[in-house]
């Protein structure tokens, strides 16, 4: 009971501070809010048709040539700009900085009549993303135009489905990102700078001679952490479904993530000030730790579009079986894979609390 | 029962011996100074008494019991400022004492405590930014909170501007007052002298004097003096026709020791026949500065640090 007392004297004070100090509020839960905000509008906005200049050279509409810019506009992915005979193409593609462009050269309508092949040129940026898909697109009208111009009907065809019910979007996989990163961001950056800092500062050994012991005060810091980890879900699941429509599901599931999230990180972070031997080098170890981890672990973009040497690294992890587990939780509802993850990240979270704990110093020899 | 007893205590770090077989005691209700220069061991010896550091050898009963393996029990007896004392930045003074007084579990009145260190015109002021002294003020309420047997004040007024320095004094004094024994840590002669019962003098890890400030002066000083502004041929004359003990310091200042009160009528008759010039006559007393600088060969900076001091004949 008084140890209870303690721990949650030692919550209060602390909380007080981090409520009091703007900085760190800021980076805990509005920081996290802008990124949503940010990544959300990049890539879950509908960007509509690729533009695609093209030139015409053959007779006008109506015309075969002008039936396959009309077929082309009509794939709805792409949106066909005209460009005037007169001028140079490829220059004009250059001067206008366009992605894509499609030449259709003189005769085309008399060729495709004749049956005699012709070529249609498409330019492309190659380090534009959106290059394949503008060739797939050509390519595919220019295959309906020759199965039509044979008379042949095609054979095999392609139905697309869903895995779910549903099709997820990036939002639904950012939303539980996001949550992860303030799950190791802010006890990581927190801890490792107090637990440097009041070693410099010798607050510990103040605080060692008071009755509170190092597991009461490492506990406190973990039940604040797990707060600010829930306050955080709630505001960001908030967030990406009010402005996103994000399919991301409330659910008390969650919770073993919250929790034991926030012990492996605050653990973490107190090992690595306990064993470095000053604030600046705490601040680096914690950072080379901190930022690969951050980026590999699926914060931002979904694991498997990664290199496979890099998915192997990132199954190393922590984070990324925090992260994997609230994707099991919130957008597969997978009961089985979230427990797998969950005990994961216990295991370890076990460890280093043990290894945090045993040697970190109150008292010096 | 003394609050405090050491026999041959030992701390070594590597090579260096920080304490060095160090004996000595502190009295109930004593007010007990170390006093030294930096890496004198002050901190470890203190630290040591606190519980919070091990020691390699020796005996040490603080209260009656071993610090190092007493814990809790030992430290809701004690009431402790650090050297450097600092708190969370955020938080404020009375907050802190509330803090302080969870973690003990007892029951206080902060404002009272604030009334005490004469810090309640801060009361709702976040710590950083709280002047150096009222930072250890701070200190000093903390120290309370658990109503101790024994303060540990490891340099309380490191820092503090001269005015800062007396309103912790003049707190310190209060504490005497009411009974409770303290043991004060500090490299400042005056503060030493005007706060403690007793003193240890400490150098390289041993105690070089100790005692009441007035004892150690009678014990390592001059004794009374004679001084005034001369030259090497006045102090020759008067070394040469009269019985006197002699010295002239490199700054042209003659003293000579006064045995009994005669001798000051003996020096000034001789001064006079001289017919040498000499001015800013005064008698004078060691004071436990130069009872210091005798016993460690060199002052103490401001802040902590040795000076050298250059003498050619400093005592008479």
């Amino acid at each position: 009971m008084a140890s209870l007392k303690r721990t949650l004297s030692d919550l209060k004070i602390f909380s007080r501070g981090y409520l009091r100090n703007k900085i760190g509020l800021f980076f805990s839960l509005v920081f996290p809010i802008i990124l949503i905000l940010l990544f959300g509008s990049i890539f879950s906005g509908s960007s509509g048709p690729i533009q695609v200049y093209v030139q015409n050279q053959d007779s006008p509409s109506p015309s075969p040539s002008g039936g396959f810019v009309t077929a082309l506009n009509s794939t709805n992915v792409v949106r066909t700009v005209l460009v005037d005979n007169s001028t140079n193409f490829s220059q004009y593609l250059l001067s206008h900085s366009a992605t894509a462009g499609v030449l259709i050269p003189k005769g085309f309508s008399a060729s495709y009549i004749l049956k005699k092949p012709v070529n249609v040129t498409i330019y492309t940026n190659p380090a534009d993303t959106s290059s394949g898909i503008v060739v797939a697109t050509v390519n595919e009208v220019v295959n309906a135009f020759n199965l039509n111009r044979t008379g042949s009907t095609p054979v095999i065809g392609t139905q697309s489905l869903p895995i779910a019910s549903q099709s997820y979007k990036y939002i639904d996989f950012l939303v539980p990102g996001l949550i992860g990163f303030t799950v190791l961001t802010s006890p990581m950056f927190s801890l490792v700078n107090i637990s440097s800092e009041y070693k410099k500062t010798k607050l510990f050994k103040q605080l060692s001679l008071t009755p509170l012991t190092k597991g009461e005060w490492l506990t406190s810091k973990i039940i604040w952490y797990t707060l600010l980890s829930i306050i955080s879900y709630l505001l960001m699941t908030f967030v990406g479904i009010t402005l996103f429509g994000a399919h991301v599901g409330i659910t008390p599931l969650v919770l073993p993530f919250l929790v034991i999230g926030p012990l492996f990180f605050v653990s973490l972070g107190m090992l690595v000030g306990t064993l470095t031997k000053s604030v600046e080098s705490a601040a680096v170890v914690g950072n080379l730790i901190t930022f690969p981890m951050m980026f590999l672990s699926g914060t931002f973009f979904p694991v498997n579009t990664m290199p496979q040497y890099l998915q192997n690294v990132a199954h190393v992890l922590p984070l990324f079986y925090v992260i994997d587990g609230l994707n099991q939780v919130m957008i597969f509802n997978n009961t089985s894979q979230m427990l797998y993850d969950a005990a994961i990240v216990l295991a370890g979270a076990i460890i280093v609390f043990v290894l945090a704990v045993g040697l970190f110093k109150w008292r010096e020899d | 029962m003394s609050a405090i007893e050491v026999s041959a205590l030992q701390k070594s770090y590597g090579q260096l011996r920080a304490v060095d077989e160090i004996s000595f005691s502190v009295n109930q209700g004593e007010v007990f100074s170390l006093l030294g220069p930096n890496g004198a061991g002050k901190t470890t010896t203190i630290e040591i008494l606190e519980g919070i550091r091990q020691r390699d050898g020796g005996n040490v009963r603080v209260l009656g019991v071993d610090p190092w393996t007493s814990g809790y029990a030992l430290h809701k007896k004690l009431g402790i400022i650090p050297q450097g004392f600092t708190f969370f930045p955020k938080a404020k003074p009375k907050e802190a004492i509330q803090y302080y007084a969870d973690l003990f579990g007892v029951t206080v009145d902060s404002s009272e405590i604030l009334r005490k260190v004469v810090l309640d015109d801060a009361v709702n002021t976040y710590f950083e930014d709280l002047s150096g002294g009222q930072k250890q003020k701070v200190g000093l309420a903390l120290s309370l909170v658990n109503n101790p047997e024994m303060l540990f004040l490891d340099e309380p007024t490191t820092g503090l501007d001269p005015q800062a320095r007396r309103a912790v004094w003049e707190v310190i004094r209060e504490l005497k007052k009411e009974g409770r024994s303290i043991m004060l840590t500090t490299h400042y002669l005056e503060e030493a002298e005007v706060l403690a019962d007793r003193v240890a003098i400490m150098n390289k890890g041993k105690i070089a004097a100790i005692g009441t400030p007035a004892e150690i002066i009678a014990q390592h000083g001059s004794g009374e003096r004679l001084e005034f502004r001369g030259d090497q041929k006045l102090a020759d004359y008067l070394r040469e026709h009269t019985n006197l003990d002699v010295g002239l310091d490199g700054n042209n200042l003659v003293r000579v020791r006064i045995g009994e009160k005669h001798d000051i009528l003996v020096a000034l008759e001789s001064m006079e026949r001289s017919g040498l010039d000499w001015a800013d006559l005064k008698t004078r007393k060691d004071s436990l500065e130069d009872v210091f600088i005798k016993l460690v060969g060199f002052a103490i900076e401001e802040g902590g640090g040795i000076k050298q001091i250059g003498n050619s004949g400093r005592g008479a």
